[in-house]
């Protein structure tokens, strides 16, 4: 097989005999973005609404994957990079009358900069200590924003603008559905090519040996450290639009339960495979809407089904070709 | 008050925190020892402790009261409830992942954590649930400090599970197995030891001993909640690494050590308890930066 093949595979596990050939490639591609387009005419305003939040956890759970699929460390404390991304939006544009856009090139930066403080120190460690130390990272930023006079202490910042694009004012759901759609579709194609770089093939060969890898010349450390700053822009990117979608952020949005469901939709669908992933965000979102009855003990079912995945099925629901243990 | 004052006040404080902080702390670093696992599912188990506690102490009030025997009783049911509990856990969950990669394990032990939170959450819908027992709140006054009886009682009753344990690890044949699987268990299986037995053994006490924690604090804060587990897991994780994790000792300093820096800290201009946990968990990553080993815990070159 060829190196592509091999990726490809890795990627899209059965599918990816589809991908590989050209014309089925790009026929399943349009088809998808179609639907993509068509879908807020199909079903309304309320499966819009929906809609939008699943392509929000699209993104949050492919830029975990790059953590957690790719780099394979755990990251307990993801929705603290979503919080700093929605914080510094909602700062700059409340307190400094930023223009949101050009707030995000600060939020990617917070972010980066949040990622380095928390990983260069515990990279160097056993990882195991990593997880632990994100979940406490986590547990700093939400009570932060939680006890800080700027980021609006429990209650939050609310009244963010929503955004001007060329003349367009992004304000309906329907129009953030469409900026959901580019953005989950900007993540999805950063994702292949990060998979597919010099950067991916290190992250493979780090999570699968990594004194091997070591030995072969890549340096671990900036290896996962760059796979925790990707990661990490990401969860900004989605939290500064989280933010002007909702108009109001508070702490509670970014606690460790959102966490642990970022981190369900990367391992339910198939941690590293950019399907599985997708499959699990909309599993995470819209699972909840098909068992409304269930009510508190959703999350029952959600923990139960990971634990029944990791005993029985490590590489999740999404099929794959090879064992991705 | 007197800075004099502050500083004994805030001294009971702390030993009485680090107190618990230890206590599941020990079970943290003695199941790390023995499989080098974080158990994520740890602070759930104190919380599980909390909850059989208070169902015993329920159920036993009218026999033998609801002070401190009733609660000693309950304590006792709950550890070996508890106790089971984490060996179940540990056959169920964590044996057959043993041989799987560090990631897997790691996700499979926040998956048991999950799943023990929200069963409590769905039995219980989520409220706060008044712990009722009838300890007083009487106490003894030195000088100007007030000490209560039950913060004498909880601390001494801690430092006795300790010194049991620390009988136990040491001068049992079932404490120098535990020892010896810490340190090179396919070395130990070759020598006739029962590794899975041994770890069956570690879980049991490290469970029983969050379970007596988990009773004990929902008797004295009064109340107790299904999510009650997850910063007592994090700050006992701070404590075990403060002390070098794998050391048992070393949990027991840690803990106390976090207790009382958790207690003067708040004391700190600008730190108010708001405050309290952010600290905790700077500490935590400070510790991980300037001594990732401990105090008492041997450096360690293996990676995973």
């Amino acid at each position: 097989m060829s190196e592509e093949k091999i990726i490809s595979s890795r990627l899209f596990g059965p599918l990816s005999g589809l991908f590989e050939n050209r014309t089925a490639r790009w026929t399943a591609i349009v088809a998808i973005l179609v639907l993509m387009g068509v879908a807020p005419a199909l079903f309304g305003q309320y499966a819009t609404v929906i809609l939008t939040n699943a392509l929000l956890y699209v993104v949050l759970a492919l830029g975990l994957n790059v953590v957690v699929g790719y780099a394979g460390l755990l990251d307990l404390g993801y929705a603290a990079f979503f919080a700093v991304g929605a914080y510094t939006v909602g700062i700059l544009t409340q307190h400094f009358g930023f223009n949101f856009w050009l707030t995000l090139p600060f939020a990617m930066l917070a972010a980066a900069i949040a990622g380095v403080i928390i990983g260069g120190p515990t990279l160097r460690l056993r990882s195991d200590y990593l997880a632990i130390v994100t979940l406490g990272f986590g547990e700093i930023v939400r009570l932060s924003a939680r006890n800080l006079p700027i980021t609006g202490k429990a209650s939050g910042l609310s009244g963010i603008e929503q955004p001007w694009l060329f003349g367009w004012h992004i304000r309906t759901p329907t129009d953030f559905y469409y900026v959901f759609c580019v953005l989950a579709i900007i993540a999805v194609v950063v994702s292949v090519r990060l998979a597919n770089s010099r950067l991916g093939r290190a992250w493979l060969y780090v999570r699968h040996d990594e004194d091997a890898a070591e030995a072969m010349g890549i340096n671990r450390v900036r290896v996962k450290l760059a796979a925790y700053v990707i990661g990490a822009t990401y969860g900004s990117i989605a939290g500064a639009f989280f933010a002007v979608n909702l108009g109001a952020i508070s702490p509670e949005s970014f606690s460790f339960t959102q966490s642990v469901l970022i981190l369900m939709a990367v391992i339910l669908g198939g941690m590293g495979k950019i399907p599985g992933v997708i499959l699990g965000a909309f599993i995470v979102i819209l699972g909840p809407e098909l068992l409304r009855d269930l009510g508190a003990l959703r999350l029952l079912v959600f923990a139960v089904g990971l634990l029944l995945i990791m005993l029985f099925r490590p590489s999740g629901i999404w099929p794959g070709r090879s064992a991705a243990r | 008050m007197s800075v004099f004052d502050i500083i004994t006040h805030q001294l009971v404080n702390g030993l009485v925190l680090g107190s618990f902080y230890a206590l599941v702390a020990l079970g943290y670093t003695m199941i790390f020892g023995v499989i080098k696992l974080l158990n994520f599912a740890h602070g759930d188990l104190y919380m599980v402790g909390g909850f059989i506690g208070f169902l015993a102490l329920s159920a036993i009030s009218s026999v033998v009261g609801g002070d401190w025997p009733g609660v000693f009783v309950a304590m006792f049911l709950s550890m070996i409830a508890v106790g089971f509990l984490g060996v179940v856990i540990e056959r169920v969950a964590y044996h057959p992942m043993l041989a799987a990669p560090r990631l897997s394990i790691l996700i499979t032990a926040l998956a048991v954590s999950l799943v023990l939170q929200n069963t409590v959450l769905g039995l219980t819908g989520g409220q706060y649930q008044p712990f009722r027992s009838d300890l007083g709140f009487g106490g003894i006054n030195l000088g100007s400090l007030f000490i209560q009886y039950n913060q004498m009682v909880l601390v001494g009753t801690a430092a006795i599970l300790m010194i049991a344990l620390e009988l136990f690890v040491t001068r049992t044949q079932y404490g120098r197995a535990m020892r010896a699987v810490s340190i090179d268990k396919d070395m130990c299986q070759l020598m006739g030891i029962n590794v899975p037995s041994v770890i069956a053994v570690t879980f049991f006490i490290g469970s029983a001993l969050a379970a007596a924690a988990g009773t004990m604090a929902g008797a004295y804060y009064g109340s107790i909640w299904y999510f009650m587990g997850f910063l007592i897991g994090l700050k006992a994780f701070t404590a075990a690494v403060i002390g070098g994790i794998g050391s048992i000792p070393g949990a027991m300093l840690g803990g106390l050590i976090l207790g009382l820096l958790e207690a003067f800290g708040t004391q700190i201009p600008g730190i108010g308890s708001e405050w309290k946990d952010v600290f905790s968990f700077a500490v935590l990553i400070l510790v991980l930066v300037f001594k990732p080993t401990g105090l008492l815990g041997q450096s360690e070159q293996e990676r995973m």
